[in-house]
């Protein structure tokens, strides 16, 4: 790194692990990592961030290499490369001062989460009389008893809004650092994202506590990601159907809205336990340290929208429907909010990361 | 009592208790070091020569056992038992497959490293990626290991094996098999020994793999009648980094910037040709050429103009504005080093530079020449490595036969020892190196072996 750059204890530990990697390149096999990395002799703070970002924690070149600790070269990429990705999402995050939210991530979150729903709450009950709150309400229409529905999609739209804005600006941010790509390299990186190409060790699974090998971890986020993406078209769908078919919530069960939403919601709870499950697994040499907040934090949500979502299928014809109700969008409110400025971002980051490495192998660094 | 002792852990100890355990056996590896460092050079290595009669997903092309043979005794100028070697040329073939069904990924050649996609398998992740495959496997399908397990003694009755004794924690344990496989490669971290031949030069040597290769088990062999076989004095030395780790600094402190240079040695002169050959045929040379010179230092100078033609290394190159900045950090005399590079720029002939053929860049009436890629040091910064022996592996072993059983001084076989890896490579490697030809040697012996283990045992 030049000495001029800003930088910190984890960077300064990436550049010198790159060094050794360089040196050595037996893992340029195994990932994207470190083909990138030879296309340099010195890397700079976005390299490193580039790279770290690259870099899908599978621990295989940790098992692989032949300096680990106890070696005195104490080479451990990903535990590095970990460290440095969660600062990198603190630098690129927008605002500015936002950045700290990464800090504190889990307590952020969960802050935000218990104030979503409290607010919701207390907005029923502010606004309805207590008796609707824990009435019965069914057929069309039966959520809006509780809070209008413009009054619903005034709130999230905002909510929602903000998150994109936040979450492109922190995209353009990370963008900057490197040069533009061809629209090859988005499709390529598409590819590879949507397999979750590194995430498999090489091509054996990642590695799984002493030495051994599996492949649950790209499993369950395959469940948790595709979970997430059916909840979102569910959520599209439904607002379809209100403003061009002037069809109202609550949806029949077969109704796309609804199997959309209970096959994703399905995905969103299996997924995060399996995921939380793995990571508890895995060698503890080579997680990152403090980081247990923001990694948590994120997959809980998840775990939280759809375990409410899927409550208030069940429950919707009950007098619980209407805390279900507030739960749930309490939960959804804070998860938008959240959005930018937690383990989310990893998944664009990576994206993007992915596709700059798809434009350097084919127009160098 | 094991039906097969195997002692050692590298590859050639874990492919012969994988085959003895798969021809019945019961196997016990005995690996002298901690299980962070287990399996000896195998740990640095990254490929192995195996004959092929096509291309394959990571191979570019043919390698035939005839390409093969004639490598091999080029490489060692003919010091080579051509029959086993031969052998050993023909079973390698099968190798290639059989590795893989041992759990071990290969991966096109390395960047860097062109010049072997065609010849050599590359391990994913590495030779430590390799054994931990072979560990997995062995251990899943029953073989015991037991780390920190020094074998310090063995009881051997007319080139019969009975025992062995075995250091683990404070104590020493006797364990008794009916054959025992040797396969604890050579003694080149034995300062002690090397000195023997080396006298207090050796001190100053660095061992590119990790302490636990003292040759301890050879020595026991040589003592109790194996016929010795390859150049005790010799071994296999390239010149590293200076500021590399007494012990297992690997790879990564190798320097590939000889033939772009000049080297000179403590007082500032040159002492070889420094582009007699490409690198891959030259690197092996160095070492010894380093261990001649005064305490055994060198310095490696050239400037900006060959700052990236090389693969890069673990430390930074030494930097100087001028030669005599650069002169005043390496702590060499001035005066003498800005004169070495005068003469040596001076004799520099105008040719046309190309690092991938032997190019018309050379010196005239200089002595020592460089023959090729001679340019003079003109473009500041100026650079230097400090470079010392490295020493990779010894020559020293065990006579074999094509069973991989030892033979003995009066050229009988023993009736259960047998032998792999680099504790006999000088069968076949009596001098010199090919890249990849170590694991070869130890992958295709360490079958041989512990498949005729497995048969002896029960017979």
């Amino acid at each position: 790194m030049q000495a001029t750059e800003t930088t910190s204890p984890a960077l300064i530990e990436a550049d010198r692990l790159m060094v050794v990697c360089n040196s050595c390149r037996y893992c340029e096999g195994i990932c994207a990592v470190f083909p990138a990395m030879e296309m340099r002799r010195s890397f700079t703070a976005a390299d490193l961030r580039y790279f770290a970002n690259l870099c899908h924690g599978c621990g295989a070149c940790y098992d692989d290499c032949q300096f680990s600790p106890p070696h005195e070269f104490n080479v451990n990429v990903p535990k590095v490369m970990a460290q440095v990705r969660a600062e990198s999402y603190a630098h690129y995050a927008w605002p500015r001062a936002a950045a700290k939210v990464f800090e504190h991530n889990g307590l952020a979150v969960a802050l935000t989460a218990a104030l979503g729903v409290a607010a919701f709450v207390a907005g029923f009950v502010a606004w309805t009389d207590p008796s609707v709150l824990f009435g019965t309400h069914t057929g069309p229409g039966a959520f809006y008893r509780l809070m209008p529905h413009n009054a619903m999609v005034l709130l999230f739209g905002a909510a929602f809004s903000y998150a994109l804005l936040a979450l492109a600006m922190g995209l353009r941010n990370f963008w900057r650092d490197g040069k533009g790509a061809e629209a090859a390299a988005y499709a390529a990186a598409g590819h590879d994202a949507a397999t979750l190409r590194y995430l498999d060790g090489g091509g054996a699974g990642c590695q799984d506590g002493d030495g051994a090998e599996s492949d649950n971890r790209r499993l369950f986020h395959h469940l948790t990601l595709y979970g997430f993406l059916l909840c979102l078209a569910s959520t599209t769908t439904a607002t379809l159907y209100h403003y061009v078919l002037g069809r109202e919530a609550p949806y029949p069960w077969y109704d796309v809205p609804v199997v959309l939403g209970t096959l994703g919601g399905l995905g969103l709870l299996v997924g995060p336990i399996g995921l939380m499950r793995e990571k508890a697994k895995r060698d503890p040499a080579t997680k990152a340290t403090g980081l247990v907040g923001m990694e948590t934090a994120f997959v809980a949500m998840l775990f939280l929208t759809s375990l409410s979502g899927l409550a208030l299928l069940v429950l919707r014809e009950t007098p619980a429907m209407g805390l279900l109700l507030a739960f749930h969008l309490g939960v959804v409110f804070a998860l938008f909010l959240t959005l930018p400025y937690g383990k989310f971002v990893h998944g664009l980051y990576r994206y993007l990361a992915l596709v700059r490495y798809a434009q350097e192998r084919k127009s160098g660094p | 009592m094991y039906d097969a002792l195997i002692v050692g852990g590298g590859n050639a100890a874990m492919c012969a208790a994988i085959s003895a355990r798969r021809g019945g056996a019961s196997v016990l590896v005995l690996e002298a070091a901690p299980k962070f460092y287990r399996g000896g050079n195998t740990r640095h290595t990254r490929n192995m020569r195996c004959a092929h009669d096509s291309a394959t997903e990571t191979l570019t092309g043919p390698y035939t056992e005839a390409e093969f043979w004639t490598d091999l005794h080029q490489v060692t100028g003919g010091q080579t038992d051509e029959e086993l070697a031969k052998h050993m040329i023909a079973e390698s073939k099968e190798m290639l497959g059989w590795i893989v069904e041992q759990g071990v990924r290969f991966q096109p050649s390395l960047g860097g490293t062109l010049s072997l996609g065609r010849t050599n398998s590359f391990f994913l992740g590495g030779g430590r990626a390799m054994l931990n495959a072979l560990y997995r496997t062995a251990e899943s399908l029953g073989v015991e290991v037991l780390y920190d397990a020094e074998v310090v003694g063995a009881d051997i009755r007319d080139g019969m094996f009975l025992a062995a004794s075995v250091k683990h924690g404070s104590k020493i344990k006797r364990i008794r098999a009916k054959t025992l496989v040797a396969a604890a490669g050579g003694f080149e971290a034995n300062i002690d020994w090397l000195k023997q031949y080396w006298g207090d030069p050796a001190d100053n040597f660095l061992i590119r793999g990790t302490p636990y290769n003292r040759g301890t088990v050879l020595r026991i062999l040589l003592d109790a009648g194996a016929h010795p076989v390859g150049d005790p004095t010799q071994c296999h030395a390239v010149a590293i980094d200076a500021r590399a780790p007494k012990f297992d600094g690997g790879i990564i402190t190798r320097l590939d910037c000889v033939v772009f240079g000049i080297v000179v040695n403590k007082h500032a002169q040159r002492f070889d040709d420094e582009g007699a050959d490409f690198w891959p045929k030259r690197y092996a040379v160095w070492g010894r050429l380093v261990a001649a010179q005064p305490d055994q230092i060198a310095y490696i100078v050239f400037d900006k103009s060959a700052s990236t033609l090389f693969m890069p290394s673990l430390f930074p190159a030494i930097e100087g504005q001028t030669i005599a900045e650069l002169a005043a950090k390496l702590g060499l005399d001035t005066a003498a080093l800005e004169q070495t590079v005068a003469r040596f720029n001076a004799a520099v002939r105008p040719g046309t530079f190309d690092s991938t053929v032997l190019d018309d860049c050379r010196t005239e009436g200089l002595v020592p020449p460089k023959s090729h890629w001679a340019r003079a040091l003109a473009t500041p910064p100026f650079y230097a490595y400090p470079v010392r022996p490295g020493i990779t592996f010894t020559y020293l072993g065990t006579k074999v036969d094509k069973t991989a059983r030892i033979l003995m001084q009066d050229g009988k076989p023993s009736a259960n020892m047998f032998a792999a890896g680099e504790i006999m490579a000088g069968n076949v490697l009596g001098k010199g190196y090919a890249a990849g030809i170590g694991m070869t040697i130890g992958s295709v012996f360490g079958r041989i072996a512990g498949r005729e283990a497995a048969k002896r045992a029960s017979n």
